[in-house]
């Protein structure tokens, strides 16, 4: 049951992925395209909680880091998403997540994953955009993922909740 | 089953930290999962920053590079193949247009049409005299050199404010690193590294590239900065190297040209000039230049390599013959 779960949350990852980088970008706003994996990992997080999600955000902030046309310093989007995964697992509840409570914590998510990477950017002197763009991508990219929020973490929360441990809640 | 949950006194959230996923009366349960939570924590955190410092410097000598290398040659073929679905799906768009949209591109083309032949027929004189002068300078420079054609299939998403963009030609179709990229339009950007299947193209608008320009109109030299950004937003900065020059507005800028072609091969157009600051202090020139090629819309460009290079797929020599 382990290794199913491993692989269907990697296999979550995978897809958002190629949807954020081959599928998107043809929608995108000014090349702001919606955050797919930082959704799958705070799904997790609001499902399983943050030790999962932060080894998930690790995994999925890897492959970002190395698939191609990335060319940043590896281990930037890895300590983003380890960092969402950790702050929206704190917001994990034993009973059935708010819808309210999901927006909010895909809103603060992204703006901590994306303050995280910059800053990250900042202190290794790696690509990073002006305050004027930076803010632009912040607000941009955070509107995506709230608005693809109904879409994506419902059918997301209920696949990880069914692969869930039995008895560990 | 879900058990009650036991009354405790309200603490923060943030302050409290970590919800056990057992809730239950059993504390030292609860203050191992805390631990162990804090552990994992660390452990990821520092791997983290273990691989930063590793990569501090990506290139060539980075010792993350046979990853990225690997990750590549999974991923091209994924991402190619993703893209290959979705492009019929998006040039759906196109016929929605409608008619009324149809006949305002008509005039508007019909109009501009006019407009060029009018300039044409006054510079053609000039344009004869320029077009003998550059076949001579240029012939050395255009013979030796093919385009390998390919697509674009993914582009690095603005969060991470790197413009990169994957091509479906790598190392197979003749593809090396730092090699010009262009399009109809113009210059894209250069190779960054390959894969046997596809290759990472660093976009000319990335704040980290730097391309030698030369200035139409005076020929004068400087750099070229990407500003970061993609659409109307993705403009360059150039900086002449003659800090007392400045060029015009308008003014048409191409490459410069590196020795061997090595990354950029001269005298690609670049963009035009949009705006000329001044500043006085510094005695300094910045001119903002629009591109001509639209990074937002990149789809089919083609690679400059050496004549005769070896490919899987049609090499266009500098004549038009296919190879």
């Amino acid at each position: 049951m382990r290794s199913v779960r491993v692989a269907v949350a990697a296999a979550l990852v995978v897809v958002a992925l190629v949807l954020q980088v081959a599928v998107f970008p043809h929608v995108a706003w000014e090349g702001i395209v919606p955050d797919f994996c930082l959704l799958v990992v705070v799904a997790a997080a609001l499902v399983r909680g943050p030790a999962f999600a932060a080894t998930l955000g690790f995994g999925a902030g890897l492959l970002l880091d190395l698939a191609p046309p990335a060319d940043h310093v590896v281990g930037r989007w890895a300590l983003a998403l380890v960092v969402v995964g950790y702050v929206a697992g704190l917001m994990r509840q034993d009973t059935r997540t708010p819808v309210t409570t999901v927006i909010a914590t895909v809103a603060a998510s992204s703006f901590v994953g994306t303050s995280v990477y910059a800053l990250t950017g900042l202190v290794l002197g790696d690509a990073v955009a002006g305050s004027g763009d930076l803010v632009r991508v912040l607000l941009v990219s955070l509107l995506w993922n709230v608005l693809l929020t109904p879409l994506v973490l419902p059918g997301v929360m209920r696949l990880l909740t069914r692969l869930e441990p039995a008895g560990a809640r | 089953m879900r058990l009650p949950r036991p009354s405790r006194r309200p603490v923060s959230r943030l302050l409290r930290g970590y919800r056990p996923l057992r809730p239950g009366p059993d504390s030292s349960d609860q203050r191992a999962d805390r631990s162990r939570l804090r552990s994992r924590m660390f452990a990821l955190v520092l791997a983290c920053l273990t691989l930063m410092t590793l990569d501090h410097h990506p290139g060539a000598g980075s010792p993350l590079e046979p990853a990225r290398e690997a990750m590549g040659s999974v991923f091209g073929p994924v991402e190619a193949g993703t893209s290959s679905v979705v492009r019929p799906v998006t040039a759906l768009g196109a016929w929605f247009t409608s008619t009324r949209d149809l006949h305002r591109d008509v005039a508007a083309l019909r109009s501009e049409n006019s407009r060029l032949r009018a300039q044409q027929a006054a510079s053609q004189y000039q344009r004869n005299q320029l077009a003998e002068f550059q076949g001579l300078t240029s012939a050395a420079d255009t013979l030796g050199r093919a385009l390998v054609p390919a697509r674009v299939v993914a582009y690095g998403p603005a969060q991470s404010f790197s413009r990169t963009v994957t091509i479906d030609a790598g190392s197979r179709a003749g593809v090396q690193p730092d090699q010009t990229v262009l399009d109809d339009d113009g210059l894209v950007g250069r190779v960054l590294r390959v894969t046997p299947t596809t290759a990472t193209v660093l976009l000319i608008v990335d704040t980290e590239s730097v391309v030698g320009g030369r200035v139409g109109a005076s020929m004068k030299v400087g750099f070229l900065e990407g500003r970061g950004g993609l659409g109307d937003h993705g403009t360059l900065d150039l900086q002449l190297v003659d800090q007392s020059e400045a060029p015009a507005k308008g003014d048409t800028i191409v490459t410069w040209g590196s020795q061997g072609g090595a990354p950029y091969v001269s005298g690609v157009p670049i963009g035009r000039v949009t705006a000329v600051y001044a500043s006085l202090r510094e005695s300094s020139q910045r001119a903002v230049i629009s591109p001509f090629v639209d990074f937002a819309a990149l789809d089919l460009v083609g690679v400059v390599v050496p004549s005769g290079t070896h490919s899987d797929r049609g090499v266009i020599e500098a004549d038009g013959r296919l190879q």
